[in-house]
């Protein structure tokens, strides 16, 4: 894709996302219906899991990133893997800290040990430690080797944490639009939350995959500056 | 009510403080980027003279 055409692709994404979050937040907000037994505090349901969803996306994105640098060996995957862990660390804390301010109120206190909140914690530390690891390797290629190992172990925890729900007791509420829990007027006001935490997640992802693309040319530089 | 207002703007604070934290880096990183392009360019005039 050409610079100029890329340009015009984020300004039409930066566009879609600021349109988008007005939407979401007006759903979310004053559009859904008020839930009868949690009131308004059952609102923020709508980002917390449009926030888990997108995390859980990034992860994806990174494992898959992770595989195909083993297979390439090729920086690209590489800067996507990292620019993709780091962005799901952040959609994850957007779920840890709502979490607690939605149960504390819901089940009258702000964290238990369950297996949901128990492996959602431990997925966050992972990529956390993911990205902590790469500060301590020097060499480029062997930074990139060993993060993409530990990627694609960290990613072991994401279906955990998405089954976790089904496959044991949990005071976490059940998935919704499995079991039906989720009212018909909730569904449009849900599913436009969770688009445009997906574009959010692409929007972020173009930016911080950039920023590692100056890292590269900067590394260049440097490595010509020491031939001078 | 309350919940909800915390809920909200910590989910806007986590992510003003990401987009800051990209900005930042992408501008230390310009500038070294800027550093370095001036410092060859110095260097291949040294070579040069």
């Amino acid at each position: 894709m050409s610079e100029k055409l890329q340009s015009r692709f984020d300004t039409v994404l930066a566009i879609a996302l600021i349109l988008g979050m007005v939407l979401a937040l007006y759903m979310a907000l004053i559009e859904a219906p008020r839930e009868r037994t949690m009131g308004d505090l059952q609102r923020i349901f709508y980002f917390h899991v449009a926030a888990a969803i997108a995390g859980m996306t990034a992860f994806a994105v990174n494992f898959f990133s992770c595989l195909m640098y083993l297979v390439r060996r090729k920086r690209w995957w590489d800067n996507l893997a990292l620019s993709a862990a780091e962005i799901g660390v952040m959609f994850l804390s957007m779920v840890l800290v709502t979490g607690p301010i939605w149960a504390k109120p819901a089940w009258f206190v702000w964290w238990t040990w369950s297996p949901r909140l128990t492996l959602s914690l431990v997925l966050c530390l992972l990529y956390v430690a993911y990205i902590l690891i790469r500060n301590y390797i020097e060499d480029p290629e062997k930074k990139a080797l060993v993060s993409a190992v530990f990627g694609i172990v960290a990613f072991a925890d994401t279906p955990l944490v998405w089954f976790s729900i089904r496959w044991w007791r949990d005071i976490h509420p059940s998935p919704m639009l499995e079991t039906g829990g989720l009212a018909p007027s909730m569904r449009p006001a849900f599913f436009i939350c969770m688009i445009v935490f997906q574009i959010l997640l692409v929007f972020l992802l173009r930016r911080r995959f950039y920023l590692e693309s100056v890292r590269s040319e900067m590394e260049s530089l440097e490595r010509e500056a020491d031939a001078h | 009510m309350n919940y909800l207002f915390a809920a909200y703007t910590a989910i806007w604070i986590i992510l003003a403080v990401y987009l800051v934290s990209i900005h930042s880096r992408e501008k230390k990183l310009r500038e070294e980027v800027r550093r370095l392009e001036q410092q060859i360019r110095d260097s291949k005039f040294e070579i040069r003279d």
